[in-house]
């Protein structure tokens, strides 16, 4: 009857700092604790700064989901100032969070979440021939040939011959959970290593438009990149011709390589359709407005909330219902650490109350991590691409019920699949085929506009600080890669008053709350999850990847007074 | 691009036979050589050397540590040109230990780093990404139970060297902005007795950082730095002397609002609040993505991203020069480290006066007499 006491810390092939504890029993697991175990305070460091400003401050939050923070920032400024951007200014800003979608989806896939699938080691013993006539029966990529993968094979042979394994010391090679044949193993590991070079080729986009990745530049009010066809230093035909190519480019890959590689290797794994479902609820705050972002009717991902996994009805979303609680995190409130507190009344008061380092187990700990626990009238949430298909699953949008489809008939499972560890990694690859696709016309929109002689790009009158009013708050959401996000800033006399942020990791990676209701990885790993070797924690890393987690996103802190601070300047 | 007949590299063999014996992708090999060779301000001609350093060693072992941070400089890193990440990874160093690309987690991640560390002391490289925070005895940053300070002390001690990456290894960066909630701190300010070298920037271009440990392994020694610890070979220019909007600078053509006239003819950004008279940096020249572009390159003002304190110093971002915090009455020449960026930000603000003034009179002069508007004064002085 004793259970395991399992530690996994760190959790790597993530962005930031994430532990996991597990008990396990008899290869089940039976209790789970998640812990964040990196504090920055970003938001009080907004207060009293320019809010013109403070795209570039947030965007720091995560360097992995750049252009996430920057784009929710400058929303929230533009919505409290009441500024319309121009419609190109939009179309840029959909083109450049589309690109991050896919860019971060296939690397999440490759390089973050492969090798929880993929037995490196077993590729070496694959027939290239083999390996070539499957990827050809999947896929027209032309690199699938048998001289490739002889090719990668061979690298891969003397690499692991010279015993300086490197970023594969470790690994868990030959777990019994490892179910790929060793040509699909070799596959998936010549397309780990071609992804590698196609991130950063396509990725490029931003640095048309925002001058360099990570963290491009944004602009209140539009974009800075300005557009003139008759000058070499503006957005102009060399430039829209280079972007036509990346989407093209990316396109490509993720329709004859990502897209076939993910559904040819769930199909080894069904098994993963019933493990690791979790939290029945998920939220979509929705996202890729058609012109203007108040115009929530265009979005292309719909907004909504699915509550008990019934996917007859879409709940409406209403931020307000959002409550955050510190009952099992590293700070204290001042009317009680049992209370849940809206964002707009929110406090943050870290104080540390874990053991001293080195310590061994946080598990019996009261309180034990720097994630909050945000709550939708009082229920976790889960967020992120499944979240996301799932909303507009249920809304009957046309593409997104098209292509679940199409998944679930090749994988021959029916909807109950998509709410587990394998349903999140397909929702991901569904959605990047969908924004694959949707590039090309936001690209023909510009397009069109730039042809009919609209080229701007940045609304001026509310510019000045002087044109501001005295008071304004505003609220910018944005459906980031891994889920809801929302900024919330108010100004007084030209500076920040007060900057919060609630962020797709917070949910997703939030601890008990005040009822000892569990986090979306707290609920996964407890919902039908094996756990073979308490030793080689293979089956946590596939539920927690799943998530794509991202830690320095998801701890964030309120200004500590939960006052307004207008007397604090900056010069 | 990936090289699908490139082989790696085996145990006991240095590149150069590896190379060699694979018979294929020697020539890129030397065009990477080529690459870093000018990166490294050596000139085309210094390649055999890179060549032949590159080949007469194995594998060096690489840490990198993570310790307060967005990732942004490992995700900067994954961006490099030459080699591609592949190649680097796979050819170039063996990377030992890497929270965001190593396979194993836990207990299995921290034992392939103490076996790494173990194996290979006093010789490996180890980079550093983030800050290491100082208040609450450094419980805003653990790793495997244990602080993050506890993890740069120990990894710092059987260094060769030390790459300091990015803003928040150099001095804290965001987290380091007033009014710093957690103590954030560079690894300069913790390890003492070891090379550092500051790959400054939020963050940093990806094939600096390449090429600074290509030159490390080339010349067995770090690259000359200036006082901030930046290699000279990318941080011994102002972005002002270098940016290819420079000569709208001394025309006095400036952008007064974005998308006016003057942006869409690429103008200089100086009324914008660009920062570049005031920062040290690569990026006009090498540029970034595979020279796509660079920020200024896209119409908007440098931030100062390289410079210590530019969250506090540099802003308003907005703000013309020198009116913004780290030049004004309360600017800190003890962080910034030295008068150098703020004199030759006062100098850059009275030269640009100098030239709108010189461009008003100028204007002024070319007016028709009919205008009424000219005084002969003016005309005189134009």
């Amino acid at each position: 009857m004793a259970s395991t006491k399992v530690v996994v810390d760190p959790i790597t092939r993530i962005e930031g700092h994430l532990r996991i504890e597990v008990q396990a029993d008899q290869g089940k697991i039976s209790g789970s604790w998640a812990t964040a175990t990196m504090f920055r305070g970003i938001e009080t460091i907004m207060t009293g700064r320019d809010p013109r400003d403070a795209w570039a401050y947030v965007q720091r939050i995560c360097g992995v989901c750049t252009t996430v923070h920057a784009i929710a920032s400058v929303r929230a400024v533009e919505d409290a100032l009441d500024i319309k951007i121009p419609a190109n200014a939009n179309t840029i800003r959909n083109l450049v969070h589309g690109m991050q979608y896919i860019q971060d989806h296939v690397i999440h896939f490759y390089h973050l979440h492969a090798l929880d699938w993929v037995d490196v080691v077993s590729a070496l013993s694959a027939d290239p021939a083999k390996a070539a006539a499957l990827a050809k029966s999947i896929s027209p990529w032309p690199n699938n040939g048998e001289a490739e993968f002889r090719a990668v094979q061979d690298r891969l042979k003397k690499f692991v011959g010279t015993g300086q394994l490197g970023i594969f010391s470790n690994g868990y090679w030959g777990h019994p959970a490892y179910k790929l044949p060793p040509e699909a193993n070799l596959m998936a590991v010549a397309h780990y290593l071609e992804a590698l070079d196609w991130q950063r080729d396509v990725i490029r986009l931003h640095t048309v438009f925002g001058g360099k990745n990570p963290h491009p530049n944004f602009l209140v009010g539009g974009m800075a990149s300005a557009i003139n066809l008759d000058e070499t230093a503006t957005i102009n035909a060399v430039r829209l011709a280079d972007v036509q190519g990346m989407i093209k480019k990316a396109k490509d890959f993720v329709e004859q390589v990502y897209w076939p590689d993910l559904v040819a290797i769930a199909g080894f794994y069904k098994e993963w359709g019933a493990i690791g479902g979790g939290v029945p609820n998920f939220l979509a705050c929705g996202e890729f407005p058609e012109t203007d972002i108040r115009d929530l009717g265009s979005l292309y991902f719909p907004r909504g909330i699915i509550m008990g996994k019934d996917l007859s009805k879409v709940v409406e979303y209403d931020q307000q219902k959002v409550e955050e609680y510190i009952t099992s995190s590293w700070y204290t409130y001042e009317g009680g650490d049992d209370k849940g507190l809206h964002p707009y009344a929110g406090e943050t008061t870290p104080k540390y109350t874990g053991p001293k380092a080195p310590y061994e187990y946080l598990q019996g700990e009261k309180k034990y991590t720097w994630m909050k626990a945000p709550r939708y009238e009082g229920k976790p949430m889960q967020v992120g691409p499944l979240a996301r298909m799932l909303v507009g699953y249920a809304h009957g949008h046309k593409d997104i019920k098209e292509l679940v489809g199409q998944a679930l008939g090749t994988l021959k499972v029916g909807p109950e699949a998509l709410f587990s560890t394998l349903g999140r990694t397909a929702a991901r690859g569904i959605e990047t085929v969908l924004i694959a696709n949707k590039m090309q016309t936001w690209f023909n929109e510009l397009i069109t506009r730039v042809k009919a002689g609209d080229t701007a790009t940045f609304t001026k009158d509310k510019w000045e600080p002087s044109s501001w009013p005295k008071k304004a708050q505003g609220y910018g959401f944005l459906d980031a890669p891994r889920g809801a996000l929302g900024h919330w800033v108010q100004i007084e006399d030209e500076k920040i008053a007060r900057y919060q942020c609630v962020v797709p990791s917070t949910w997703n990676c939030s601890p008990r709350d005040a009822k000892g209701q569990m986090g979306a990885y707290e609920a996964a790993l407890v919902d039908n999850h094996p756990l073979a070797r308490p030793d080689q924690p293979l089956e946590i890393l596939r539920t927690i990847h799943s998530f794509d987690p991202c830690l320095a996103c998801g701890v964030h802190v309120l200004d500590a007074d939960g006052g307004l601070l207008a007397e604090v300047k900056v010069q | 691009m990936f090289v699908r007949n490139a082989e790696p590299w085996m145990d006991g063999s240095s590149l150069g036979e590896h190379l060699e014996e694979t018979g294929v992708s020697r020539r890129s090999f030397l065009e990477f050589c080529t690459e870093m060779a000018v990166i490294l301000g050596l000139g085309s001609a210094a390649a055999p050397s890179v060549a032949k350093a590159l080949e007469s060693q194995a594998r060096p072992t690489v840490i990198w540590l993570e310790m307060q941070e967005c990732t942004g400089c490992v995700e900067s890193t994954l961006r490099t040109e030459a080699p591609t990440i592949g190649n680097l990874l796979l050819d170039v160093v063996s990377l030992d230990y890497s929270e965001t690309l190593m396979a194993a987690a836990g207990h299995a991640a921290e034992k392939a780093k103490a076996d790494a560390m173990a194996k290979n002391k006093g010789k490996y490289v180890l980079v550093v990404t983030g800050s290491v925070p100082t208040k609450e005895d450094g419980m805003y940053c653990t790793v495997a139970g244990r602080t993050i300070r506890q993890h740069l002390e120990e990894a710092a001690e059987g260094a060769a060297a030390i790459i300091a990456l990015g803003a928040c290894a150099h001095w804290g960066s965001v987290q380091a902005a007033r009014p710093n909630p957690t103590g954030a701190v560079g690894v300069r300010d913790i390890i003492k007795n070891k090379p550092i070298v500051n790959i400054a920037g939020c963050p940093p271009i990806g094939d600096v950082v390449t090429a600074t440990v290509v030159h490390f392994l080339t010349f067995g020694r770090l690259p000359a730095v200036d006082r901030e610890g930046r290699p000279l070979f990318a941080y011994g220019n102002r972005i002002h002397d270098q940016c290819s909007r420079r000569a709208h600078f001394d025309a006095g053509q400036y952008v007064e609002s974005f998308d006016d006239e003057g942006a869409r003819k690429g103008w200089c950004l100086y009324e914008m609040g660009c920062k570049g008279p005031a920062t040290y940096s690569p990026c006009p020249i090498v540029q970034w993505n595979q020279r796509t572009n660079w920020p200024i390159g896209a119409g908007h003002p440098c931030i100062g991203c390289t410079e210590p304190y530019f969250w506090d110093t540099m802003a308003p971002f907005y703000n013309r020069l020198p009116n913004v915090s780290g030049f004004g009455v309360e600017h800190r020449i003890d962080t910034i480290g030295a008068s150098l960026a703020v004199g030759a930000a006062a100098g850059v603000a009275a030269h640009a006066t100098m030239t709108v003034m010189h461009q008003i009179r100028r204007r002024k002069a070319h007016q028709t007499p009919d205008s009424g508007s000219t005084s002969g004064e003016e005309r005189n002085n134009g």
